[in-house]
């Protein structure tokens, strides 16, 4: 054979290695293979390893990219990471195939008479900064709005922040982190004061259970899920998996516990019942640390435009809450869950032994929720009633999706609501994004003003007139995109979109900027636990591809903000991240200086004294704890953690007799979200390349249904033709359909309904009413 | 000339033994899950007769407990 036939043979072999690992993957819940990254990697290449996080989830598995001549050739897991220990799932091996792809977008693309025409990227920035200007001097400064990215390093979150909110002056600017994660952050401020999870992922090593609430790890976590098998194998650690669907890691785990869609909150309240009635309540620690409140109820589901709540928390006592509790004996929860008696009471039992160690995990199941913050205070009631929380192997843990979800959206603060420290109503964090950013504090306003959904029914209505889209795909990933998408065609808005691959919301852009893929420039992200991982850039990007902040950097110097952002192009990530860690300073949220995060795999804040805290709020672990006692929940005024009385409350749509059937939609282990970069990537597109829709074999049955047979779903929103899937990856309970949306040629969320948690914002993709038929 | 992927079981606690039984077939290249009794496979023969040969000598061995195929690839010869 000639060489290049030799070439294209170890080339096909590479291929075939690589399909048969990601089969395993979507097969053996947790399976990991450690040597596979050296596969493929010439003899004789001399390779310069690189490390940085991996660009897709939140799980953070530090990862070391091979470059050799400028080219990024291979990718392994970091040992030195702490996160992964070297491993890594099989998106993170194969993250770097997708930069090469053909439709990369490489130069900026300018709308003229409806086709796109190649320009300068001096030119397009120059359009989009005086498309900005002009709408905001003839509509104002909320005309314009800004929506970024869980995906966004640090660096550039600041930026957009420092740009729309400290520049401009309007809180136009939210994120897609809103559409996932908005729940966990009200639900650990109204329970803790203080954002993002006290724990840390070396809670795994010392569990003894791991429930899981609505949380499919295996495929959504893959690496922590390992992890989790790992210490099951070694040390008989149990996992129990509360879901209503039955996936790769409800089979993997000792035991899976189905529940009725939305009747978690009540199961959470009947589990407290049990805790209180059988005496496991941990009385010296709630006494000390724990105080009681209420909230409103019957909020609504902010299904009609300019929607708005607000909470009226009200101090109440034990005996009222326990009063409270009577409606959620296990007998009556188990009539509507669906969950036994048997159950409820096998769940409060691990929580309530003493002697047990448990960490709770939850991810989208909970957050995606129109009652999210709710569902998250009961599990931290579980854990504050047993006084589980802030111990190696013990509390509460909400997991990330994105890459950069904590780090870019919640720590710097990418929502309208948001400041790098604090939120815009106060005056005392208005006063100190002024003085950082060298604005006067009246340029800050005080009032949030649209969330991700809002944003988007603003541009419908016409009252947004120009939109900045940055590393997200709205128009795939946001609820009801029925009525989004037709929006955002409307003439009334100027719309940007800055991303690496053209995307449905690429599609209907006026300018289309192409953004450097993440080695292709240098940034930091923070992951689930706390870890903030700085990367150098490692090679060019292909043609006039740009960092999203440089662009953000360039356009607020054509808006004649130049003063305010005076950041070199070589150097600007450093200079913007030392600029953005004066916000954090102390020992509560302090973060570690640049020279020990390029030294390091990750650092977990609050980094104090040369040392991180894994353990926030125990004084053995956190040093920011000074009330003398064991523990010291600082975040609120009076030290404690609140204990929250949150009822069941219903779904805003239920299945009826015209739409019968739950929907349930989320990810499959092969995709990264919408699917723009794995569906770019051959291994995990061959894997995995269209969606579908999971039956209930008898469901099916009753129906007609074959597997692979064309199927529309259609709601009271929209409908969507998919082929069915039985008894193939995950089972939906009885009366329920599953449906990934990654794929932009299925697009579920023209089903999905745009009711949110009035509290977060955080819409529910998990349930609405559908029908199905044949196509 | 065939190119085959598989996900071979080894009969648990097994995985060694299967991993060094495949390696000695020569055609066979192994890639072992880290931790999981699973091994990705990739079969080299020059024609369907080897393969056909090679696959009966995979499937007789002591310690594999299933054999599934993943992806074929057929390149010509040159
Ligand atoms: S688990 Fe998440 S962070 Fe780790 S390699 Fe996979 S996608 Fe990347």
């Amino acid at each position: 054979m000639n060489k290049s036939a030799t070439n294209r043979r170890s080339f096909i072999k590479k291929m075939a290695m690589m399909s048969a690992m990601t089969a395993a993957s979507s097969m053996f819940p947790g399976i990991l293979f450690a040597n596979e990254q050296e596969k493929g990697i010439p003899e004789d290449a001399n390779l310069d390893w690189k490390k940085g996080p991996c660009r897709f989830c939140g799980v953070g598995c530090g990862i070391l990219v091979g470059t050799e001549n400028g080219k990024a050739v291979a990718v392994k897991g970091d040992p030195n990471s702490s996160v992964n220990k070297g491993l890594l799932c099989v998106k993170g091996y194969h993250q770097i195939m997708c930069i090469q792809s053909k439709d990369r977008l490489t130069h900026a693309l300018v709308k003229k008479n409806g086709s796109y025409v190649r320009t300068p990227i001096n030119d397009a920035l120059d359009l989009v900064a005086s498309k900005m200007k002009e709408t905001i001097t003839n509509h104002g400064k909320d005309s314009v709005a800004m929506y970024t990215s869980g995906q966004s390093t640090i660096p550039e979150g600041y930026i957009a922040s420092k740009l729309m909110k400290g520049a401009i002056g309007t809180n136009n600017l939210d994120c897609n982190a809103r559409l996932c994660m908005a729940s966990a952050v009200t639900g650990f401020l109204t329970s803790f004061g203080a954002d993002e999870p006290m724990g840390c992922y070396e809670d795994i090593d010392h569990a003894d259970y791991f429930v899981t609430w609505g949380n499919n790890m295996a495929e959504m976590h893959p690496v922590l899920f390992s992890r989790m098998l790992e210490q099951k194998a070694l040390r008989g650690a149990k996992i129990i998996d509360f879901a209503t669907r039955t996936t790769r890691s409800s089979t993997a785990s000792d035991r899976s516990i189905l529940f009725e869609p939305q009747t978690d909150l009540a199961v959470a309240n009947a589990i407290c019942y049990e805790i209180i009635k059988n005496g496991w309540v941990n009385r010296s620690f709630v006494e000390k640390h724990c105080s009681f409140s209420k909230g409103l109820t019957d909020m609504g589901y902010g299904l009609e435009d300019h929607y708005e709540f607000t909470d009226k928390p009200q101090k109440i006592d034990f005996e009222a809450y326990k009063e409270f509790l009577k409606d959620y004996s296990p007998e009556l929860v188990a009539k509507y869950s669906k969950v036994s008696v048997r159950d409820i009471k096998y769940l409060a039992s691990i929580y309530g032994d003493p002697n047990i160690k448990v960490v709770s995990y939850w991810c989208m199941g909970m957050n995606q929720h129109t009652r999210g913050t709710w569902i998250n205070n009961l599990v931290y009631n579980i854990h504050l009633l047993t006084g589980k929380i802030s111990q190696p192997g013990n509390g509460p843990f909400s997991l990330t999706g994105q890459p950069s979800a904590c780090g870019t959206a919640r720590e710097v603060g990418t929502f309208t609501h948001k400041l790098p420290h604090g939120v815009v109503t106060n005056q005392e964090d208005r006063e100190m994004a002024a003085r950082i950013w060298k604005v006067p504090v009246e340029n800050i306003p005080s009032k949030p003003t649209y969330h991700a959904t809002e944003m988007f029914r603003a541009v419908d209505r016409g009252d947004i007139k120009f939109i900045w889209v940055q590393a997200t795909n709205p128009l795939v990933s946001l609820p009801k995109t029925s009525r989004y998408r037709p929006g955002m065609e409307k003439e009334s808005c100027f719309v940007v979109v800055s991303d690496v691959f053209p995307t449905p919301t690429s599609d209907v852009a006026d300018v289309i900027l192409p953004a450097s893929w993440h080695i292709e420039k240098g940034g930091l992200y923070g992951n689930s636990e706390r870890r903030t991982q700085y990367w150098d850039k490692m090679v060019e990007g292909p043609g006039e591809t740009t960092p999203d902040a440089w662009m953000f950097i360039e356009v607020a110097k054509r808006m004649g903000y130049g003063d305010l952002f005076p950041y070199s192009k070589e150097n600007h990530v450093e200079e913007i991240f030392n600029e953005y860690r004066q916000f954090h300073e102390g020992a509560k949220h302090g973060m570690a200086p640049l020279e020990v995060l390029k030294k390091e795999s990750g650092v977990i804040w609050p980094y104090v004294n040369g040392k991180s805290t894994q353990w926030r709020f125990n004084a053995k672990y956190d040093p920011a704890c000074s009330n003398g006692e064991d523990f010291h929940f600082y975040g609120k005024p009076d030290g404690k953690a609140v204990i929250w009385q949150r009822p069941f409350e219903e779904a805003p749509e239920k299945p009826d007799q015209e739409y019968p059937f739950w929907l349930n939609t989320g990810r499959v282990i092969e995709h990264w979200h919408t699917g723009s970069m794995t569906r770019r990537i051959p291994v995990l597109h061959q894997a995995m390349p269209n969606a579908y829709v999971e039956f209930h074999p008898d469901d099916a049955k009753t129906l007609g249904i074959r597997n692979g047979e064309n199927i529309k779903i259609t709601s009271r929103r929209g409908s969507c033709n998919l082929p069915a899937s039985i008894n193939e990856r995950g089972l939906p309970t009885k009366g329920q359909i599953f449906v990934p949306f990654f794929d932009e040629n299925m697009l579920i969320n023209d089903v999905t309904l745009d009711a949110f948690c009035p509290i977060s914002k955080e819409p529910d993709y998990k349930k609405c009413a559908v029908k199905v038929e044949k196509a | 000339m065939p190119i085959k992927s598989y996900l071979a079981l080894s009969i648990s606690g097994r995985k060694e033994e299967l991993m060094t039984a495949l390696r000695n077939l020569h055609q066979c290249e192994v890639v072992p899950a880290k931790n999981q009794d699973v091994l990705a496979l990739v079969t080299d023969t020059p024609n369907e007769k080897e393969d056909d040969i090679l696959k009966e000598k995979i499937e007789a061995l002591d310690s594999l407990k299933l054999l599934s195929l993943v992806s074929g690839f057929d390149t010509p010869h040159n």
